[in-house]
């Protein structure tokens, strides 16, 4: 019964969406108030609809109601329940539940956080989010519909694909969600303006937060998912080049980019036509992301059930959507008059450059990932493009910003003298080529490569903390540093944060890279193995029993110089349903870095194909990530930049 | 003009992307590049006469030929072993077996557990060959006709339907 009115609700809230996407544009061309205010109720009643629905499926997952079609393909009663909750959306028809969720989530947010926006162009932009919820809505109840019922209901489900039933996993779909549809807020705003054909600083200061909000989730998405993939997929790699992958990645660059680009527009009413441009790719590229999944076009490990009429259906609506919205740009953008100038030295060309190089690294990773689709389309035959095209991508382009972003926040704005900021970025750049060359000296070899990642890292943090002394007057007037180290906005100690974030992530994958130390051996009880200044005591295996699988588990004894450092119990599962073999490496992390083991096959003879790592730093992709996240929502908290709050500063014309 | 810059570029996805997806075609199948060409040339011992040499002169016999790669450590290869057993005594299919990365040992022994639809077995013992044919796992099978001309390749245990469907077919087609 609840599968109906969920399925109810769902009309319901289509019924709404279609009214949200026309009906205030009618009000704003008659100039009707009421209709424009219609948009408000709309958007929050849709999205009670929807959460009514999502609720609904939630509980037929839950109570393990075997009768609605997806939960009986995809639940089990012998799950736990977390897997029971986070399997609604392991699923194809149940994830793009939580992508309506989540799109009339942020309409209804928009409604209620943006109060002082003018009424006309808030309508506008929600009925731009309810004409997305509308091709969503569509898509589910056309060719996806989650509430379809299975007569007579089997007495047990499938299960959930085990590599799924996993901690990292059941909150990282969620987290990516609200960070792509997130970037839909930005999409709708773009749009709007264009509609309107006008872009003034205060949209820039209305859109930056949403698009803050959208990349702190994306950035937890990727993080999650990146640590999913070191810790269960047990051959200790965390980035894979994937196409899945880079269809989340595009859009995190994309929007790193816009949140530099809006800052222009803002500051210096310049750069208009490229950010709208910007907001439209970023949620371009989300789409591209869905369509990826969902049409079987690309081979991924991300790939959910293939069908050919759900993939024209997504097609149907990008080509509608971006097609649409860059039809719309092509039309417009000759309106956008930039207002301020700027010289070639200030802080606005360092964030152009920051957004040109931003930009052409996502256009690498846009090829690489349909390159081998391309080349087959021309009959070119199959082939595969690997991680050394896009490292060699990351490390041409995003060297240049790295140091970009060392000398960026030191400029002036408008006008900079670059030998000024050179003068307070000198020591930080010494203090980089002594590190660099140290490591040439220490190891002279194939180290350049970890020399010049070493270096540039530390000429970050290093730039970011003399940025702070520079903006506290530590060394010119040190007895007010504390007033003046109280005074530095949030969004200030925000940008410090990511940034070093930043750095943090580049020193992570550069001494795990370097440094790493991996043996693949065949072990009996007893036997010892040295991995990176670390023995390895195997003791011996057990039998385990978990809730829905079996496992043998490994014991491990880590020692350095006799004194016991960890214990490290690795499994090696085999689930019931869907039979399924998965392994669970047992991770110890260290200050200086992770211990690592993963267990095998038997090999006879009561020996165990282990494979043991020592993985330096390698944390600081994690905590790097999480310095980012935390980074955006100091910028987030500054009261300056909530929509609505009282201007600080007089809009300069 | 470079407004419209993105627009066009979007709408050559577009088309790129609805090409791809009404094509019918499986992504997940590896294509090989070898097929509608003479099979890569191999020198290779016998599996159970060492001093024998097998080489692809043995695959122009006029008639079409199946080439089988296997090992004994293959599960999949001893799921397909019985369809093998079957188009070499029903049907009459001649077949080249070449154990592949395998202990020439085990190997004799499979066959001798299982049964021999080998015609002639060869002994890959590096794998060499299997590389020079672009083989990505074991079992894997070809179909070459009276000329030496690779004309399909079948990735995977050749089992029930796919005879029927796709390996039949193929060696009718190479008569």
């Amino acid at each position: 019964m609840l599968a109906e009115v969920g399925h109810f609700a769902l009309v319901l809230a289509l019924v709404l969406a279609l009214v949200g996407a026309t009906v205030p544009h009618v009000g704003i061309h008659k100039g009707h108030t009421r209709l424009m205010a219609m948009a408000d109720r709309v958007a929050v009643g849709m999205f009670l609809m929807v959460a009514i629905a999502f609720a609904a499926l939630t509980h037929a997952f839950v109570t393990s109601d075997f009768s609605v079609l997806v939960v009986a393909a995809n639940s089990h009663t012998a799950k736990p329940m977390l897997y029971k909750i986070s399997g609604v959306w392991g699923n194809h028809e149940g994830s793009l539940m939580l992508w309506v969720l989540i799109l009339s989530l942020f309409a209804a947010a928009v409604s209620m956080a943006g109060r002082k926006l003018p009424l006309r162009f808030r309508a506008r932009v929600l009925s731009v989010q309810c004409l997305l919820a509308v091709g969503f809505l569509l898509f589910i109840l056309l060719t996806s519909n989650p509430f379809l019922r299975l007569d007579p209901a089997p007495i047990e489900g499938n299960g959930l694909n085990p590599l799924l039933q996993d901690p990292g996993l059941a909150f990282h779909p969620p987290m990516l969600y609200l960070g792509y549809v997130g970037l839909s807020v930005s999409f709708s705003f773009a749009v709007a303006a264009l509609i309107e054909g006008e872009v003034s600083p205060l949209w820039a200061r209305w859109v930056r937060p949403w698009t803050l909000m959208a990349w702190i989730f994306l950035t937890g998405g990727l993080a999650l998912g990146s640590w999913w993939a070191y810790y269960e997929l047990g051959w200790g790699g965390w980035w894979f080049w994937d196409p899945v992958e880079n269809a989340a990645f595009m859009p995190w660059l994309a929007a790193a980019a816009l949140l530099h680009s809006a800052i222009v527009v803002e500051k210096r009413d310049a750069l208009k036509s490229w950010t709208i441009l910007l907001a439209i790719v970023a949620f371009s590229f989300s789409l591209l992301g869905t369509f990826l999944v969902r049409s079987g076009v690309l081979t991924s490990v991300h790939a959910f059930a293939v069908d050919p009429a759900r993939g024209v259906f997504i097609l149907g609506f990008l080509a509608f959507v971006i097609g649409g919205s860059m039809t719309l740009y092509a039309w417009r953008a000759p309106k956008l008059v930039p207002g301020g100038l700027f010289g070639m030295v200030s802080r606005e060309s360092a964030l152009i450059l920051n957004n040109i190089l931003l930009s052409c690294f996502a256009a690498v990773v846009l090829v690489g990932t349909l390159y081998p689709l391309v080349m087959e389309a021309f009959g070119a035959g199959q082939i595969s493009v690997g991680a050394p095209f896009f490292e060699y991508g990351a490390t041409v382009l995003m060297s240049p910003l790295i140091v970009a972003l060392g000398m960026g926040p030191l400029l002036a704005w408008k006008r900079g003298r670059i030998g000024r900021a050179a003068q307070v970025v000198l020591p930080a750049l010494i203090v980089a080529l002594v590190a660099g060359l140290y490591v040439v000296w220490q190891s002279a070899g194939g180290l350049v490569m970890t020399a010049f990642g070493l270096g540039l890292a530390l000429w970050l943090i290093a730039s970011v903390l003399l940025e702070i002394a520079e903006r506290t007057q530590l060394f010119k007037n040190p007895e007010r540093f504390w007033s003046r180290l109280k005074a530095i906005p949030r969004a200030s100690w925000g940008m410090s944060m990511a940034h070093a974030g930043l750095a943090v992530i580049l020193l992570g994958i550069t001494i795990s890279e370097a440094w790493s130390r991996e043996e693949l051996q065949l072990v009996a009880p007893g036997d010892r193995v040295a991995v990176g200044g670390y023995d390895f005591l195997f003791e011996g295996v057990a039998p385990v029993a978990g809730p829905n699988f079996t496992a043998v588990r490994g014991f491990f004894t880590v020692s350095k110089g006799g004194r016991e450092v960890a214990r490290l119990m690795p499994e090696d599962r085999v689930y019931a349903d869907p039979v399924m073999n998965t392994t669970e490496a047992s991770i110890h992390p260290l200050p200086g870095g992770d211990l690592y083991a993963v267990i095998g096959e038997a090999a006879g003879k009561g020996r165990w194909s282990v494979r043991l790592y020592f993985k330096p730093f390698i944390s600081g992709l994690w905590a790097g990530s999480l310095m980012m996240m935390i980074g955006g929502l100091l910028s987030l908290s500054d009261r300056r930049r909530r929509v609505g709050a009282p201007m600080g500063k007089r809009k300069e014309a | 003009m470079q407004r419209f810059l993105p627009l066009v570029v979007v709408l050559a996805l577009v088309v790129l992307f609805l090409a791809m997806m009404l094509s019918d075609r499986n992504p997940k199948e590896i294509k090989s590049v070898i097929v509608g060409r003479e099979a890569p040339a191999f020198s290779l011992p016998g599996l159970k006469d060492a001093t024998a040499t097998i080489t692809d002169a043995d695959l122009k016999s006029g008639q079409p030929i199946l080439v089988n790669f296997f090992a004994s450590w293959c599960v999949p290869c001893r799921a397909e072993h019985e369809h093998l057993m079957e188009l070499a005594r029903e049907r009459h299919i001649p077949i080249i077996g070449i154990a592949y990365k395998d202990d020439p040992e085990k190997a004799r022994a499979f066959l001798e557990e299982l049964g021999d639809p080998y015609m002639v077995t060869a002994n890959d013992a590096d794998g060499r060959t299997g590389i020079d044919w672009g083989v990505s796992g074991v079992p894997e099978t070809f179909v070459i006709d009276g000329k030496g001309i690779v004309r399909y390749r079948h990735w995977g245990p050749v089992v029930d339907g796919n005879i029927e469907a796709k390996v039949m077919p193929a060696i009718e087609g190479a008569r």
